[in-house]
């Protein structure tokens, strides 16, 4: 059973890989999830991301926020750079999830088929 | 579509923390003794004033700019309505809401508890920052889950670090089935 004293021995596991990386994360991932992105299958695209990011140790946080106001083209997932860049990547897929955080976040490469200028040129 | 109790009461979350909230409080009661499972949420957010209040639960209200529509409330009071329970907000401009849900919990129509630890570590994704306290009680016995409990152990790290929030989801799911094992 987990108690918060765990807490301590991962605390000091994050500190070790902050201190590898110097100053935070180059990256912030952002799922638009409110009633029409859990509909949309937000959930699991979300799940898949913080558990690849935990399990890879990609270079991001993985956070949330309510409805994007872009419904048709939910689940989107915005990605941030520490550069100013911005990136919206739209009707994603935990696959789809996962190709983001190898080819953006690991290689700092854009996956140009899955933005919403790519979906927006396809309609 | 019906969803479970735990991502309806995600969106009640969503709107106490798009009220800036810097409190807020999830009090889960579920009582087989009673037949009925009552969730209640304080916020310290930004309130509604009394007009907003009275149109809150019609789904054509909503003060957000993206949408015409506001799926929150009304489905949340649709839900408890349609499984023997009873919905009520109070709120106040300045001080915060008070939002209580309930339903029959042997209602056939209503859904499994669903997933808490995920609606709380999905909470704290959408703003780490906020004080947060879940509890969750059955007839013998409480759970309570606070950030700030887990903001003092980490004494610096952030909540977002992934691990942290896996290890988060899974220890309010299983605290919560070893209470419900008794
Ligand atoms: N806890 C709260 N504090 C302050 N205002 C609230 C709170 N909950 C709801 N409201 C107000 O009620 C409105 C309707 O909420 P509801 O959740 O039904 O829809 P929404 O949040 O606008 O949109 P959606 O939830 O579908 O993304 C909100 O826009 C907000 O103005
Ligand atoms: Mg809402």
């Amino acid at each position: 059973m987990k108690s918060l004293a765990e807490l301590k021995k991962m605390r000091e596991a994050a500190l070790k890989k902050v201190e590898m990386r110097e100053e935070g994360k180059d990256y912030r991932v952002v799922v638009g999830m409110a009633t029409c992105g859990i509909a949309a299958g937000a959930r699991p695209v979300l799940n898949r991301l913080v558990e690849e990011t935990a399990e890879k140790d990609y270079n991001c946080v993985v956070t949330q926020t309510g409805c994007i106001g872009m419904c048709v083209y939910e689940p989107i997932v915005e990605v941030y750079g520490k550069d100013g860049s911005h990136t919206t990547y739209v009707h994603m897929t935990p696959e789809k999830a996962v190709k983001v955080l190898e080819q953006h976040i690991g290689k700092g490469e854009v996956v140009d088929e899955y933005t919403v200028d790519a979906a927006k040129r396809e309609a | 579509m019906m969803e479970d109790l735990a991502m309806q009461m995600l969106e009640l979350l969503m709107n106490s923390i798009q009220a800036g909230a810097e409190n807020i409080t999830l009090e889960i009661t579920d009582s087989l003794r009673n037949d009925c499972i009552v969730m209640l949420l304080l916020d310290d957010g930004k309130g509604m004033s009394k007009e907003l209040l009275e149109r809150v639960s019609d789904p054509f209200t909503t003060t957000r700019k993206t949408r015409k529509v506001g799926l929150g409330v009304s489905f949340m009071k649709g839900l408890c309505e349609s499984c023997d329970g009873s919905f009520a907000i109070e709120s106040e401009e300045g001080k915060g809401t008070k939002v209580r849900s309930e339903v029959r919990k042997s209602h056939l129509d209503t859904p499994p508890l669903g997933d808490l630890g995920a609606m709380m570590m999905y909470a704290i994704q959408a703003n780490e920052d906020i004080n947060y306290t879940l509890s969750y009680r059955n007839d013998q016995n409480e759970f309570v889950f606070r950030s700030t409990e887990v903001r003092k152990e980490l004494d610096g790290v952030s909540m977002l670090e992934p691990e942290i929030l896996l290890w988060i989801k899974e220890y309010i799911n299983q605290n919560i089935k070893a209470l419900e094992e008794g």
